[in-house]
């Protein structure tokens, strides 16, 4: 607040720490920390009290020892004589693998909600309303115990599949839905260039991120090409070429196979397996967050004034073309920011993973482990430490690229 | 001949022929909003299929649905195979959907007066038209509530209540000399009427009190998900306002503690708050109190939707022209005047969309209690209504129930947020 009085010629006196605004705000501010250190001395010495009266300590090392129990997906290498801390990264991987899986299944829900919703079509438009209103207003754990009972209860049984009167088909001999998950073929090498697995399939995301790079760069000589002449050269085959050619060659010579599931003895078994309780919790968050997603896509359109669509069309761009270089960037200026708030949302609600037995990280240290060891303050400790940072990393994020998209005036 | 003649003069105007068939009416509706171009046609033809497969699946379900047997396997031999849905749960365990399985039997009627009470309560404060003398019944409410609710001797309510005005007295006559001064004494003189009260009734130790108490365990159901919803959201409005003006704050002590809070608690998940409440809590209180679990979530989830409050508010609050606090302190009110009469009136005012939306979310976080086994309305399905040997295997009619539930209270809330915003804009577009 603004102060305007001349200070009063007398010296200091007690009185003014309180009557005085100059110092006011120091009194306040002396008498909040001290609050805040006696709150936190008094739940402090309750702590330690507590803790010497259960003969407990707060100690990490039950961290090294090992864990005794068993997850049933496991990214990295595990097993029950592993250490907590590696279930805990079993978990946190676990983790990740669901968020990621969920936010690129809810961005594409929710932009082609969004889309569609904003549609001239009016069945077209009024259901995605009804799929808006009914995902934002029910719980996400309702849905995803509805999506896991899916799952476990509606689809067959690997025994269905048997025999002569299978009851149960596999889709184009390749995919099984059963409810112990469902089955897909597994991509494998038969001539690989290193023997480790992740080695070979960095090596195609390297050649993955080279033609990008080399697309792009086709792209920019284009353009040179184009403000030179005023004619824009054909280069979609030299796109396609450079982006599949190394691929495919890549392909070639690793010896590329698909490994198919086959139902032997109770169970299938070869290719992968997606657990019935990754899929609930995979699309239940991405259903869920894609009816947000929808509203904020709607919201970034229809901030783009008409105005900007008529502008462009009276330049003489064609609609395509209207879309891409004048509505999308602005739309998108409003729409990422509450999108990277949406994928926090998800990576957070990941932890509902629990209700459906999917070990996630809070399945693992907040879970079992917890249960295990008793250490309840240091794992929920972690457990905490591990989504703020994850929040943290991505605010920051957020952060920055708000920052380049700022509008710059003058 | 002559030149006037003409050969044929119309002399009355031709009625209007009518448009053509396909220009008019529903065919034109039809075309211009179903099969406007190609895409356009497909989308509704694909969308069409859609809702007919929809329904073939669920319109056979409701019809034939079986809504007066005790157990699955008798509902089973009435549907004989066909398809059909056994809502015979819901009528055998609605009181236990609704109040789960612990709340005496002939004690329902409580819980639902204070639902229905809840509604005059929240009335003059949803709708500005009714009188304001009824906002005296909703400062009343709570403590009727929870004396309705949790019963017991009517005296802890009364002496809460009466340290609420003891508070207020002091409040009243202090504040002219200074907000602060007023504020503290009032809360002072709150507390040792608080003091004064528990220790009469622990003197009076009334053994047979009109309503039988009734402890706090005991409550589930989609009541404790109301309960939990309610107390949470009205305690966590005043929370978030301290806090958004505590980041909004000069002083950076203040600033540093309500900026950490805020951004930890945003920062974890909600169950992660909720484990703490389970096994840590407990911990940093002293030594041999017990505290009810519903007590410990209840704080828990309050400080998780403050913080989210406080930032909802802190929105509003920036979004005021600078001019505004300019035209506070020019006008010579100090910070608790110019906040309580000039800034805080319009920011709640921007804030409210957004205020609804975290109460709405609260509402549906409500039901994650489950997850540390407690039983509200999920907790109750997962647990003792899907475990018991009768009804193990009715999912759909179950889950489709409680969404039901919850689509009606937050499909209602949002309604009413929207018409809220319409009613307060005052700016004319």
């Amino acid at each position: 607040m603004a102060t305007l009085t001349d200070p009063p010629s007398s010296g200091f006196r007690l009185s003014k720490l309180i009557y005085d605004t100059r110092y006011r705000s120091y009194t306040f501010q002396f008498i909040a920390l001290m609050a805040l250190v006696a709150l936190i001395g008094y739940l402090g010495s309750n702590l330690m009290q507590n803790l010497r009266a259960a003969g407990l300590n707060i100690s990490y090392e039950f961290l090294g020892e090992p864990s005794g129990y068993d997850i049933n997906q496991r990214p990295i290498e595990y097993d029950s004589q592993s250490s907590h801390m590696r279930a805990s990264i079993v978990g946190i991987l676990n983790t990740l693998i669901v968020a990621f899986l969920a936010c690129v299944t809810a961005t594409v829900f929710g932009v082609l909600a969004g889309v569609l919703r904003l549609s001239h079509n009016w069945i077209v438009s009024k259901l995605m309303a009804v799929y808006v209103e009914a995902f934002r207003n029910v719980p996400v754990l309702i849905w995803i115990l509805i999506i896991f009972s899916i799952m476990t209860v509606s689809l067959p049984g690997p025994r269905s599949f048997r025999g002569e009167e299978a009851t149960s088909s596999m889709l184009f001999d390749a995919f099984a839905f059963t409810n112990r998950g469902v089955y897909t073929p597994k991509p494998e090498f038969t001539n690989p260039i290193f023997t480790s697995g992740a080695l070979n399939w960095l090596l195609v995301l390297a050649v993955l991120v080279a033609s990008w790079y080399g697309a792009r760069a086709i792209g920019r000589w284009a353009t040179r090409v184009q403000e030179a002449t005023g004619v824009r050269p054909t280069t979609w085959y030299l796109t396609l070429g450079v982006w599949f050619v190394p691929l495919i060659a890549l392909m070639m010579i690793m010896g590329l196979t698909w490994v198919y599931p086959e139902l032997k003895g109770f169970n299938f078994r070869g290719g992968i397996q997606i657990r019935g309780s990754l899929i609930a919790l995979w699309f239940a968050l991405a259903i869920y967050t894609g009816a947000f997603i929808a509203e904020n896509v709607r919201a970034g359109i229809q901030a783009v004034s008409k105005g900007q669509t008529e502008a462009a069309a009276s330049l003489g761009l064609r609609p395509g073309r209207i879309m891409n270089l004048v509505i999308l960037p602005q739309a998108l200026r409003v729409i990422i920011p509450p999108l990277i708030s949406q994928y926090l949302n998800i990576t957070k609600n990941s932890s509902l993973a629990i209700a459906v037995g999917y070990m996630d990280v809070t399945g693992t240290l907040g879970g079992i482990t917890l249960n295990q060891t008793g250490r309840a303050i240091e794992t929920v400790l972690l457990l905490m430490l591990f989504y703020l940072v994850i929040s943290l990393s991505i605010s920051a994020v957020m952060n920055v690229y708000n920052n380049s998209i700022k509008l710059r005036e003058r | 001949m002559s030149d006037t003649e003409l050969a044929f003069v119309r002399h009355d105007q031709i009625p209007e022929a009518p448009p053509p068939p396909s220009e008019r009416g529903a065919i034109k509706w039809v075309r211009e909003n179903l099969f406007s171009n190609v895409t356009n046609s497909v989308l509704t033809i694909l969308s069409i299929i859609s809702i007919y497969y929809l329904a073939t699946f669920v319109v056979p379900w409701i019809m034939n649905g079986v809504w007066n047997t005790s157990s699955l396997a008798e509902c089973r031999d009435i549907l004989q195979g066909a398809k059909g849905g056994c809502f015979s749960v819901l009528s055998e365990r609605w009181n236990q959907l609704l109040y789960g399985f612990k709340y005496p039997n002939d004690q329902y009627w409580r819980p639902t007066l204070a639902f229905l009470l809840l509604f005059a309560a929240a009335a003059p404060v949803m709708f500005f038209d009714l009188p304001r003398k009824l906002l005296i019944f909703t400062g009343l409410y709570p403590f009727i509530a929870y004396w309705l609710i949790w019963g017991g001797t009517i005296l802890s309510p009364i002496f809460a209540l009466l340290g609420f005005v003891a508070g207020y007295l002091v409040y009243a006559r202090y504040v002219k000399n200074s907000f602060f001064i007023g504020l503290f004494g009032g809360i002072f003189a709150a507390f040792v009427a608080w003091y004064i009260g528990g220790k009469i009734v622990e003197l009076l130790n009334i053994q047979n009190p009109t309503l039988e108490a009734v402890p706090s365990r005991d409550m589930g159901g989609f009541m404790l998900n109301m309960i939990l919803g309610t107390v949470c959201v009205s305690l966590s409005v005043p929370l978030g306002i301290l806090l958004a003006l505590g980041r909004q704050s000069d002083m950076p002590v203040i600033r540093w503690i309500c900026v950490i809070f805020i951004e930890f608690i945003r920062g974890v998940p909600l169950i992660t708050l909720l484990f703490v409440a389970n096994v840590v809590l407990a911990f940093f209180l002293p030594p041999g109190t017990t505290f009810d679990l519903i007590l410990r979530v209840i704080i828990m989830i309050t400080m998780f939707s403050a913080a989210y409050i406080a930032e909802v508010i802190r929105g509003g609050l920036a979004a005021l022209p600078k001019g505004q606090y300019e035209a506070g302190d020019s006008l010579g009110l100090d910070y608790a005047q110019s906040m309580r009469l000039i800034i805080l009136p319009q920011a709640l005012k921007i804030s409210i969309p957004g205020i609804v939306n975290v109460a709405v979310g609260l509402f549906k976080d409500t039901t994650l209690v489950s997850v540390i086994s407690m039983f509200d309305l999920v907790g109750m399905i997962r647990g003792p209504i899907l475990g018991a040997a009768k009804w193990n295997g009715v999912y759909w009619e179950l889950l489709g129930f409680a969404a039901i539930l919850f689509f009606v209270v937050c499909f209602g809330i949002s309604q009413y947020s929207q018409w809220l915003e319409r009613r307060l804009a005052t700016d004319h577009r």
